[in-house]
């Protein structure tokens, strides 16, 4: 599984590159999502979150903690980080298309304005 | 009783609320952020004097036991960047109070420098490698908002630039603090530092030392990734390009101190020559960049990208010496930067254009406004006795002390590059004729030259004081480096570990 998931992690990075590359701010956008999710994936894949399945509670009774426990921090950083990204995403969503409605176009080579001498 | 760490990010986000929910009244909401931000600034330089004397602040959110909840921390550099910060945030506001726009007070202007000042101190004040990041993303999102207020067609390009580079260093950040993760088991920066020289896979953690790299550096503009600040700083007003100009790349390099010096030293050692072959080449592009400008504003963010050289530069020479001469130079440049922009910015006010051509005749019309920007300059590009100097000198010397000629003579030639661009703005703006008939032109008042007299002020004295201001940053270095002690005061005698181990059993 964590194989498995390691696959899909390199491949939504690279579609994110391939994306982040384009000429296009949508696709840039797009490409941006893509790599937070790849992201978030990666931050799952590392507290053996995958191996062990158990809640990360003690047994009241005997006073023990389950040794296959998964790890809760990664899970609260993969929160935070998704929370975190769908903001950002929602506002350069907003800022695209501001400088689309500016600009008039979707070619990020159009927007050389601020790079001109 | 809450602990003091807590004060200087309770303050301003408090503030920042309350001036949101009264954002009509606009006197009070002037009041509010200029109250909250000397709040700051007093807290500031009561940490500074504290840390001197008491050493490392140390305090844990909510009383989680270190390595487990989140870490408040401030040494040295945590203070001295804090103070700016809030010292630099003041000013702004000062400026702003004659320059901004009403349409874009009422937006939320002030609110935002309020998150601003927040999200930085809230980044100087943390220990715990994940909430760096929280707290990136917290001033990430107010300097957002502030370079797009306005909605230009320029600031939208240039916002775009800026917001895409930022976040993709951002998921850079967050990919290698995953990573940490993965390795080491914990985020807490003094475990790390206990933890990482004795981790299975060494190699690995070079490997996630150059995701940090590549994040802070996109975020403190080194070479290559440095395209998108003079894309976008020259957009937005005048009194942001001030702020940013002076505070947002120089978190990128504290956070590069901070993740470098104290968590990945022994990876430092491997990465030296890179970082000053970095540094060097960000040096040499900033400046050559800025001859070709003929705009105040982008020249002087030209210079900003020059400059972070240096201080990467600091870092580079990966010890006590080059981290203390690179913490004196980023504090003096934090202070010389913004006072150069907020002088041309004033010119620039007052003319009605940055463009230089169009410009001119201020020396004989504003003869105050001309001696601050003499005086600034110098001391940016490093003549004795003025603040840029001390800084300079002490990199180089820390680099003839490693036998790294290269780097020191690229920093000695540079700054010549930085006494041509200064003194073609001087031509320029100060000293040749009048473009156009100025006289119906309004005069510079006391509200726009003060901001800047003060930090032409506070440059002065760090160059005058430059004996006490070296002792300091050299402290601040020594504790930055400092793994041993950190560990001591976050964790306990015993070590985190230790902590880890009592709590399982």
């Amino acid at each position: 599984m964590t194989f498995v998931l390691s696959l899909v992690v390199g491949t939504l990075f690279a579609g994110a590159a391939y994306l982040m590359l384009r000429r296009s701010v949508v696709k840039l956008i797009l490409g941006m999502a893509l790599l937070s999710h790849g992201t978030n994936l990666l931050l799952f894949l590392m507290g053996d979150g995958v191996v062990k399945g158990m809640p990360p509670f003690v047994d009241e009774a005997t006073g023990v903690t389950p040794t296959a426990a998964a790890d809760p921090l990664n899970q609260a950083l993969i929160l935070t980080a998704i929370v975190i990204n769908f903001g950002f995403t929602a506002f350069i969503l907003a800022l695209a298309y501001r400088a689309n409605q500016a600009v008039g176009s979707d070619d990020l080579d159009d927007m050389v304005e601020t790079d001109r001498l | 009783m809450i602990h003091h760490l807590f004060l200087p990010l309770i303050v301003p986000l408090f503030g920042a609320g309350v001036a949101t929910i009264i954002s009509r009244r606009q006197l009070w909401v002037r009041v509010i952020a200029l109250a909250a931000t000397l709040f700051n600034l007093g807290y500031g330089i009561w940490l500074l004097v504290t840390i001197a004397t008491a050493g490392r602040q140390v305090t844990q959110a909510a009383g989680w036991v270190a390595p487990f909840g989140i870490t408040l921390m401030a040494d040295g550099l945590s203070a001295i960047m804090l103070a700016l910060t809030a010292l630099l945030t003041l000013v702004t506001i000062m400026f702003s109070f004659v320059t901004i726009e009403a349409r874009q007070e009422r937006f939320y202007y002030y609110p935002l420098l309020l998150l601003l000042m927040f999200g930085c101190s809230g980044a100087f004040l943390t220990g715990d490698l994940f909430n760096l990041y929280v707290w990136f993303e917290i001033l990430l999102v107010a300097s957002f908002g502030l370079i797009t207020l306005g909605g230009s067609r320029a600031q939208l390009e240039g916002g775009l630039k800026y917001v895409v580079l930022n976040l993709f260093g951002s998921l850079c950040f967050l990919v290698g603090a995953g990573l940490v993760y993965g390795v080491a088991g914990t985020l807490n920066m003094a475990h790390l530092a206990e933890r990482l020289n004795t981790v299975q896979q060494p190699s690995l953690v070079t490997a996630v030392a150059g995701f940090f790299l590549v994040a802070f550096g996109s975020k403190a503009a080194l070479a290559p990734l440095f395209f998108w600040l003079p894309a976008s700083y020259h957009t937005p007003s005048i009194a942001v390009t001030a702020l940013f100009g002076g505070l947002l790349s120089k978190v990128g390099i504290y956070a590069l101190y901070r993740v470098f010096g104290t968590v990945f030293q022994r990876e430092l050692t491997w990465l030296a020559p890179l970082i000053l072959l970095v540094a060097g080449v960000t040096m040499v592009v900033g400046v050559i960049g800025a001859m070709a400008q003929v705009n105040v504003r982008r020249i002087l963010a030209f210079h900003i990208v020059s400059q972070v050289g240096y201080m990467a530069m600091g870092l580079g020479l990966a010890g006590t010496v080059g981290l203390a001469a690179g913490i004196l130079f980023m504090a003096h440049n934090i202070v010389v930067k913004t006072a150069l922009f907020l002088i041309g910015g004033a010119a620039e006010h007052l003319t009605g254009t940055g463009e230089l051509k169009q410009m001119g005749g201020m020396a004989r019309r504003e003869p105050a406004l001309a001696v601050l920007w003499l005086l600034a300059s110098f001391a940016l590009v490093g003549i004795p006795p003025l603040s840029g100097f001390f800084g300079k000198l002490g990199l180089i010397q820390a680099g003839v002390a490693r036998e790294q000629w290269l780097i020191v003579g690229v920093a000695a030639g540079v700054s010549l590059f930085t006494l041509f661009s200064m003194l073609k703005i001087w031509n320029e703006v100060f000293w040749k004729k009048a473009y156009s008939d100025m006289s119906h032109l309004p005069r510079a008042g006391v509200g726009l030259l003060a901001p800047a007299a003060v930090l032409v002020l506070v440059s002065i004295a760090m160059g005058l004081g430059a004996a006490p201001a070296l002792e300091y940053s050299t402290m601040a270095a020594e504790q930055a480096l400092d793994t041993v002690g950190l560990v001591r005061d976050v964790c306990g005698a015993d070590g985190c570990d230790a902590v880890e181990l009592a709590v399982a059993r």
